[in-house]
């Protein structure tokens, strides 16, 4: 599906902390409609990646655009506007808001702006979308961990992001909520939706993704397809080491 | 507009037509104590707009309320006082915005000390100038104004902050301050311009406060920096608004109303135990009631309501 137009397009991104290079040069490309993988050992630089393109952090050097205009030195504010929406690697909630407020933050201020009665429809069909509409008016102390991480996903969707970027998304669920998950992200795929996400759960990569990153020490090490990148030696090497090469 | 906003605006008007009939009892000294009440309503009120959704103790009130007092101090001989309120009102706005400008980024301890330092620096600032500029240091603030009157302008700013902090609370800006409370990555992250939307609700309680002294510096006709940026003041509208709970816009009124009764019969009796009582009030108020009397109320209620099912 890499013949739509290309949505974001990373070049050259570099990020250093101190004399540490957490990421080193990487480019890619996703297009529209597309599922991306950023894969890669712990410590390769997939989440400070994720932290880049949302701006949560500020690149060393490089550039990252969205549909053809600069989002890179942007701060994370301005980025969700122009429609990067992510989730975060341990789950983030608004504690003292309803499940709906929660929704409805992503809504109200979001790429696609809403506000009073049409925020909270909207947040509304984002919980059903997402399956926990019946939790609407609960405290969010009362969610269960999958709750939660569809809780943040739907205040994601509730901003009509133009790319959505999933941190982790499966990370932490026991098998069965595993299933849910990825059915869940299977439905976002089908919708036609952007997405990136990192992610260490195989099943899922091969599942979901239409096109996967394989990064390493920083550096992108592999791109194309799930089985492609999957058999190639020096990404077996990345997370096996030499002898199982 | 709701049937039960509806309801609370309609006690809400009742309740200050009431309080707008005190002077008539002739008391001076209830009246007296009603600008006292009426002051610190105003005060706590908007300290809670700013500081009770994003966690920021503002320690700044002195610093907006004396730089309200000095500048009517100073114009009053040449300027009309009505223009002097305006200047107050846009000058507590601005510096709040340049405050909040240069510490918002800032969080947690920092923003408390660097808000009071700040009322401590103008202090001194403006006794410099006083010094090496005017020569004395007092200014006399003569007008026809009485109590009654005082007393009336505050009640009439107490509305105002009540509307204010309704609307608010309807407004994108008060939901955008109730996420920027709970997480500000994540309200950065939801699209909210997370740094305007604290400059400007700061800007409305650096503008409240600088009107609360504007409007004071009539009742005590000698002023000097000293008396205009007491650091006491600062302490006493947090003191006050955690005691009555920020969650609610009426809560800090619940804090105000027996703090500053307390305070006055302490005063008259014990003078130099003032500080000493207000200490053991702040322990007391940490301790016992963290999230203030009314979120206590509401704890109760909430219990007394699932007990009943």
């Amino acid at each position: 599906m890499a013949s739509g137009k290309t949505v974001l397009s990373v070049r050259g991104v570099t990020k250093q902390f101190g004399g540490l290079t957490a990421v080193d040069h990487v480019d890619f490309d996703v297009h529209e409609h597309e599922v991306v993988g950023i894969i890669g050992p712990n410590g390769s630089g997939k989440t400070t990646m994720m932290n880049l393109i949302s701006g949560a952090l500020k690149l060393t050097a490089g550039q990252i655009t969205l549909q053809g205009s600069r989002i890179s030195g942007l701060s994370a504010q301005d980025i969700n506007r122009r429609g990067v929406s992510r989730t975060f690697q341990l789950v983030k909630m608004l504690p003292t808001l309803t499940v709906i407020e929660n929704v409805m933050a992503g809504a109200v201020f979001g790429h696609k702006r809403r506000w009073g009665y049409e925020a909270e429809e909207f947040a509304h069909q984002m919980l059903n979308k997402v399956g926990i509409d019946s939790l609407a008016n609960a405290p969010v102390s009362s969610l269960t961990y999958i709750d939660q991480k569809r809780l943040e996903l739907a205040r994601c969707l509730a901003s009509e992001p133009e790319i959505l970027l999933l941190d982790e998304w499966l990370a932490g669920l026991n098998p069965t909520e595993l299933t849910t998950g990825i059915e869940l992200i299977k439905t976002l795929r089908s919708e036609g939706r952007t997405v990136i996400l990192v992610e260490h759960v195989m099943d899922a990569i091969r599942s979901l993704c239409d096109n996967c990153v394989v990064m390493n020490t920083g550096q992108k090490i592999a791109q194309g397809s799930p089985a492609k990148v999957l058999s190639d030696p020096e990404v077996i090497r990345a997370y096996l080491g030499d002898d199982d090469a | 507009m709701t049937s039960r906003e509806i309801r609370t605006l309609v006690i809400a008007v009742i309740l200050f037509g009431l309080a707008a009939l005190l002077p008539f009892s002739g008391n001076g000294y209830f009246i007296s104590i009603g600008v006292t009440i009426a002051m610190y309503v105003v005060l706590s009120t908007s300290w809670a707009l700013f500081s009770g959704p994003t966690h920021y103790i503002s320690l700044a009130t002195a610093a907006f309320y004396g730089l309200g007092t000095m500048i009517v101090a100073t114009g009053i001989e040449t300027v009309p006082y009505v223009v002097l309120l305006l200047i107050s009102a846009v000058a507590g706005a601005l510096m709040a915005a340049l405050v909040g400008l240069a510490t918002l980024r800032l969080s947690g301890v920092y923003f408390v000390i660097f808000t009071l330092g700040l009322a401590e620096m103008i202090r001194q600032l403006v006794s410099w100038l006083q010094n090496n500029l005017g020569g004395s240091r007092g200014l006399y603030v003569l007008t026809d104004l009485t109590e009654d009157h005082i007393y009336w302008e505050l009640l009439a700013l107490a509305a105002f902050v009540f509307l204010i902090g309704w609307w608010i609370g309807r407004s994108r800006l008060g939901f955008a301050m109730r996420i920027i409370g709970n997480d500000e990555t994540v309200a950065a992250h939801c699209g909210i311009n997370t740094a305007r939307s604290k400059i400007m609700l700061f800007m409305v309680s650096g503008m409240v406060a600088a009107l609360v002294g504007a409007l004071l510096a009539p009742r005590w006709t000698y002023i000097e920096p000293n008396i205009a940026f007491s650091p006491l003041l600062s302490f006493e509208v947090v003191i006050m608004a955690l005691l009555g709970g920020t969650k609610r816009l009426w809560g800090p009124l619940v804090g105000v109303v027996p703090f500053t009764i307390l305070l006055e019969v302490i005063e008259a009796n014990y003078p130099s135990q003032t500080i000493l009582v207000l200490g053991i009030a702040f322990l007391l108020i940490v301790y016992l009631v963290p999230h203030g009397v009314v979120g206590r109320l509401e704890q109760s209620f909430a219990k007394f309501r699932r007990g009943g099912n």
